[in-house]
């Protein structure tokens, strides 16, 4: 650009002088004329800013050297206190290494370079009509010339083979990418008739007479330690978590249990942790009022009145796990859930 | 003082008195403000006639003459030395007023009489009693272990560090950082107010003591530099634009500005 | 185009070794004519012009530190048993490669942590930077043509920030990100239809399987960087394409740009600021802990911590998912469930606010019927119910993002976690409504105080009494350059449209249609504040300096909408 070579001050664009006759507007008065720096005027503050500018250069150089001599010197000696102080040394290090160099390459060009404002013209974006013109003829020409207008069966034959074309990538990708696509395992647990009831994350037994009034128990299904140490653990588990906790049976005004069943035991009522909202573990349980927040959402059931929601965005109640006790006094399930645990999904009722 | 007089005027001089008084009442605060009583051993000798007399006199508007309870208070029979170690020791007992919750506070009894009031309510019928010096030693936990158990059992509620976390309609779990070693495990064992009581089925004494382990660990801070409270990406957040946004928009109007 | 002229024989030869370098290079790319074109490119300055910068120089932040990670990170979800330098709280637990190679990386590797620290920092002030840099540009009107698909490119850069956030924050694979994945999963689960095969194809089965964090990674370190950067491309050559817009002043027009070249100014400023930018990220990653994923633990199901939150930047969905009430908001319908109480919160209000950003210059430059290249900003004031409307947006968003915290304000402000729900609940409606509102009269407040200004010059709170007994203030007026800022704008009107008939009385077809176009350009344009022409200036300066009282008997200066109606009819 040759035109920003002539940075015009403020003074060359008059004012229009007050005239009987007004413009409808204000004319711009250009650009404010340039102010000179100290440095400008001043060689000696020049100088002065130039060996600030290396100064400030130098600072940084010695940063980069103590990040090095950091890197060696402090060893982290696998306790906190070690890694914190390695961390801090190298970071602060590595930030005066790099403010030096951001620092002083600013003030250079403030202080130091040229602060003259240039102006640049600018053009309209759109091209020109002629430019246009020939765009399109070369455009109509090359239709014209693949005769894509008169050749219709070539043009229904290239244009299915690009439609079908990406089905080679999509089909092997997609059938693959879901696994087994099984959706209907969303409405099973491992729950079943007579597995006993664990602690989460022990492993071990619960006994109805364990669990005083006010507890709380964090329940996975009985499982060997080898069965534990998987994935499909892992998945199975993050379907049949359980809260357990034990009321004053008068407190329990109702469950979930149908008619002619009971559900419950003596108190004690089971309820699956995955929340019917979105899924986190429902588990904040507040012994005195009965109720179970989720930390996620704020979600609120009442255990003592059949996992009901009191507040927050779930709609459904906790699915309830039905428990009795059997022969040597543990804690079992009489079967799975009787729904599917967790958030809703288009066809969970189906 | 001359120099003092001139300064007195300067723009800065609100805001920097403001600080400085701030900084002198917390300070004074910080010194003068009573230390949590810390009864690593309370004395052995206990007076179930005193505690009777002390339980007359503070806890019996609300809990009932024989701590029957009343419709103010549960009762505390069978509730064991522990939760009257626990509730007192903390300040949390006796109340100061109601509420959603009660708060912990400057403890209100001494040593010994927190002790004699222990003895009573455990006279009373039987219930979890205070916890030996070992029991809560944190040095011979595990904390690995205390990790997962705390983090299963705990963190819901008190955060994955213990800093506390809100409950529903104005309570709360609060931060454990400074609470003691003994306090923790009562806690566990009597399930104060809205949290659920562990008894030693459900996490055992050891467990009990991995779990102190856990949380004592947590007190040398975090590796990376400042907590920042612990409290996860919230204030991470927070301090991300107050911090490094601010910096650099600092930064930004010092390069936009003309030099002078 | 294909004479045939060989440089070395019509110039003189290079003598120094740069200069045959140069040659050399130059023969092959012709980059001299680049260099003229683009060394001494006016860019014009101002720190706001900056806020781009901060985002583009964290993203090459995260490039370098996240190269840095990907050699010590293993995405892998094979179970391990773990032993290591870590902290003494993870020895011996099960937990994924995936989380292992993260502590090892921080507590193994010297400076990981510190390197881990800065990207996840660059990750949060990238975020925060779009964000200034998106208010910046709205606020000012620089998405106005010729920039508008410039702003389409810039809100994809704004979601693709997010989802890269999102993919990397999720990597570590512990209690608190997986918690994070399980909500996603919920969310997905909903969607009506495709929900149930949608979770299947994230996570290869059910949730969480072992197959989501090396697809995450996959997603964070290949698939979102690269379109980032193609974007940021696009983003920066249509910016270079453009040239960059200017604040208003003397001297700037629509036709040129003012500034400093490009080099050596803007080379040292910009380059400089990347290393400002980059060692404000270190100073921070070295002293400021960041995700101890550590003190979470590696995923588990089972467990979950209190202030169980996203990062920042995703805050706004946990928000509007924790606002919504769920009572009966979940039909069944033919036996199908829709689940409204999470389809709502997380799809439905972040499509609206994400349309919105998308929409609006569209709809503004619609309104507006301006058809003209804009290369000068407006100040916000002088465009009163866009800048209401950002203010509004603004505030929708923040109060989404404070119900995202709505359990540590109950906590650290000791407040009813219920209470502070409903009070967001309301906010959220009123908030942006009333943030709208008293935007725009700030803002015809403030214009009309320009108009004050302009019109009568400062107060300089010196009296004067006259000779018969007055008293007056005298007041300065302004300078050119003053005056010029506060009256070079245009105070658009609301479209003007033909009638509903022709001459012959016939119905004119598509009325209907300009007359709700018509409608929104009233909402847009009917309370404006026109700037001061030359001949108001000259009438309040011919009754000399005592003309406040004058001058406020006959202000035509606001058009109030009644008016304005009146006269169209």
């Amino acid at each position: 650009m040759s035109e920003n070579q002539n940075p015009y001050p403020g003074q060359d664009v008059a004012t229009s002088s007050a005239a009987p006759t007004h413009p409808e507007r204000f004319d711009d008065p250009g650009v404010p004329a340039h102010r000179s720096r100290l440095t400008d005027i001043d060689p000696k503050a020049a100088k002065r800013n130039e060996r600030i500018v290396a100064l400030i250069f130098a600072i940084s150089c010695l940063g980069a050297i103590a990040t090095v001599v950091a890197y060696f010197a402090v060893r982290p000696d696998g306790t906190t206190e070690g890694t914190r102080l390695s961390t801090a040394l190298l970071g602060v290090t590595m930030a005066i290494s790099l403010l030096g160099i951001g620092i002083g390459a600013i003030h250079w060009a403030k202080s130091l370079m040229s602060d003259h404002e240039y102006v640049d013209e600018r053009h309209g974006l759109a091209s020109s009509p002629e430019a246009r013109t020939v765009a399109v003829q070369h455009l109509t020409d090359g239709v014209e010339d693949a005769g894509i207008a008169r050749r219709g069966v070539l043009k229904g034959a290239a244009v299915s083979a690009l439609a079908l074309f990406p089905l080679t990538f999509a089909v092997p990708l997609i059938s693959s990418v879901g696994g087994d696509w099984d959706v209907s395992k969303f409405r099973h647990t491992i729950w079943e008739r007579n597995r006993r009831l664990a602690y989460d994350p022990s492993g071990r037994l619960i006994k109805a007479s364990d669990l005083t009034v006010g507890s709380a128990a964090h329940v996975i299904p009985e499982a060997s330690e080898e069965e534990m140490r998987s994935h499909e653990w892992i998945t199975e588990k993050a379907k049949a978590v359980v809260l357990l906790v034990r009321l004053n049976p008068e407190e329990l005004r109702s469950d979930q249990s149908p008619e002619g069943e009971t559900w419950s035991y003596d108190g004690i009522v089971a309820y699956s942790k995955i929340c019917t909202h979105v899924g986190c573990p429902v588990a904040l349980y507040e012994q005195q009022t009965h109720h179970l927040l989720c930390p996620c959402h704020q979600s609120t059931f009442d255990m003592a009145d059949g996992a009901k929601v009191v507040f927050g965005p779930a709609n459904r109640p906790l699915p309830q796990l039905p428990i009795a006790v059997d022969d040597e006094g543990y804690l079992v399930a009489q079967d799975d859930f009787a729904e599917p645990v967790g958030p809703s999904y288009w066809e969970r009722l189906k | 003082m001359k120099a003092l007089a001139a300064r007195r005027h300067h723009r800065a001089a609100p805001v920097v008195l403001m600080l400085l008084a701030l900084l002198v009442t917390g300070g004074l605060y910080a010194v003068l403000a009573p230390s949590p009583a810390t009864a690593e051993t309370a004395s052995t000798e206990t007076d179930v006639e005193k505690g009777q007399r002390l339980f007359q006199a503070n806890c019996a508007t609300c809990h009932g003459p024989n701590a029957e309870g009343t419709s103010e208070a549960p009762s505390l029979v069978g509730v064991g030395a522990a939760a009257v170690d626990f509730q007192v020791s903390t300040g949390r007992m006796p109340m100061q007023m109601s509420g959603p919750q009660a708060a912990a506070k400057p403890p209100q009894m001494d040593l010994q009489q927190t002790a004699d009031l222990a003895a009573y309510v455990a006279s009373l019928g039987a219930g979890p009693a205070i916890p030996t010096a070992e029991q809560v030693n944190a040095e011979l936990g595990d904390s690995a272990n205390g990790a997962l158990l705390f983090r299963t059992n705990c963190a819901m509620c008190h955060n994955a560090v213990g800093a506390g976390g809100a409950l529903s309609e104005g309570k709360w779990a609060p931060p454990l950082d400074d609470v003691s070693e003994r306090n923790l495990y009562q806690a566990m064992l009597t399930g104060p107010q809205s949290m659920p009581v562990f008894n030693d089925a459900n996490i055992t004494p050891e467990e009990k003591r991995d779990v102190i382990a856990y949380l004592v660990e947590q007190r040398e801070g975090s590796a990376g530099g400042i907590s920042l409270g612990s409290l996860g990406p919230v204030s991470e957040g927070i301090w991300a634009w107050v911090v490094g946004l601010g910096l650099m928009i600092g930064a930004a109007v010092w390069i936009g500005a003309k030099s002078s | 185009m294909s004479t045939d002229t060989s440089p070395s024989s019509t110039t003189d030869a290079p003598a120094t070794p740069a200069g045959k370098a140069a040659d050399y290079l130059d023969q092959r790319t012709s980059v001299g004519v680049a260099v003229k074109e683009f060394a001494r490119k006016v860019f014009p300055d101002h720190w706001s012009f900056m806020l781009g910068e901060m985002a583009l120089f964290s993203f090459v932040v995260l490039l370098l530190t996240g190269v840095f990670l990907t050699m010590f990170f293993d995405p892998s979800m094979a179970l391990i048993e773990y032993h290591g330098d870590g902290p003494e709280a993870m020895q011996g637990q099960l937990m994924s490669v995936a989380f292992a190679s993260t502590l090892d990386l921080s507590f193994e590797v010297r400076g990981g942590l510190l390197m881990r620290q800065i990207h996840h920092w660059a990750a949060l002030v990238f975020m925060a930077a779009i964000v200034v840099h998106m208010m910046r540009v709205f606020f000012t009107g620089a998405f106005r043509k010729p920039r508008e698909i410039n702003w389409l490119v810039g809100t994809l850069l704004m979601i693709l920030g997010l989802a890269a956030g999102f993919s990397g924050y999720s990597l570590p694979d512990d209690v608190l990100s997986g918690n994070g994945l399980r909500i996603t999963d919920g969310v997905v689960k909903s969607i009506p239809v495709i929900g149930s095969y949608t979770s299947y194809f994230l996570f290869g089965g059910e949730f969480p399987g072992e197959h989501i964090i090396p697809r995450l990674f996959t997603v964070h370190i290949l698939l979102v960087p690269a379109l980032i950067v193609a974007l940021i491309g696009v983003h920066l050559f249509l910016m270079v394409l453009h040239k960059h817009t200017q604040y208003p002043g003397g001297g700037r027009t629509d036709k040129n740009v003012v500034g400093y070249p490009l080099f050596p100014v803007y080379v040292a400023k910009m380059g400089g600021n990347f290393f400002i930018i980059f060692g404000i990220l270190a100073l921070m990653g070295a002293t400021m802990s960041i995700n101890n994923v550590w003190n979470y633990g590696p995923y588990d199901p089972s467990p979950v911590g209190a202030g169980a939150q996203p990062d920042w930047y995703m805050l706004f969905l946990e928000g509007s998912l924790r606002l919504m009430p769920g009572w009966g908001t979940e039909w069944v319908i033919f036996g199908y469930t829709l689940s409204l109480n999470v389809l709502i919160p997380a799809v439905v209000i972040p499509g609206l606010l994400f349309t919105f950003l998308f929409v609006y210059p569209f709809l503004e430059a619609r309104v507006t019927g301006d058809k003209r290249e804009h290369h000068v900003l407006d100040r916000p004031r002088n465009v009163p119910v866009r800048t209401g409307l950002g203010v509004a947006f603004l505030t929708a968003f923040i109060v989404l993002a404070l119900a995202g915290a709505n359990d540590l304000i109950a906590t650290h402000f000791a407040m009813s976690l219920n209470q502070i729900t409903w009070v967001f609940r309301i906010l959220f409606f009123a908030g942006p409504v009333f943030a709208f509102w008293i935007t725009k009269r700030i803002c015809l407040g403030l214009q009309r105080k320009d108009r004050e200004l302009v019109l009568h010059g400062h107060e300089t709170g010196r009296i004067v009494r006259f000779a018969n007994g007055e008293y007056i203030e005298v007041h300065r007026p302004l300078d050119e350059q003053e005056r010029w800022l506060r009256v070079n704008y245009d105070a658009h009107r609301p479209l003007e449209i033909e009638p509903a008939t022709d001459a012959r009385g016939v119905k004119r077809p598509g009325y209907k249609k300009d007359k709700r176009w018509q409608q929104l350009s009233r909402f847009f344009y009917e309370d404006r504040v026109e700037p001061v022409t030359p001949a108001e200036f000259a009438a309040a300066h011919s009754h000399g300096e005592h003309d406040e009282i004058a001058a406020a008997q006959h202000s035509p200066e606001l058009v109030s909408g009644a008016e304005k109606v009146e006269r169209e009819h």
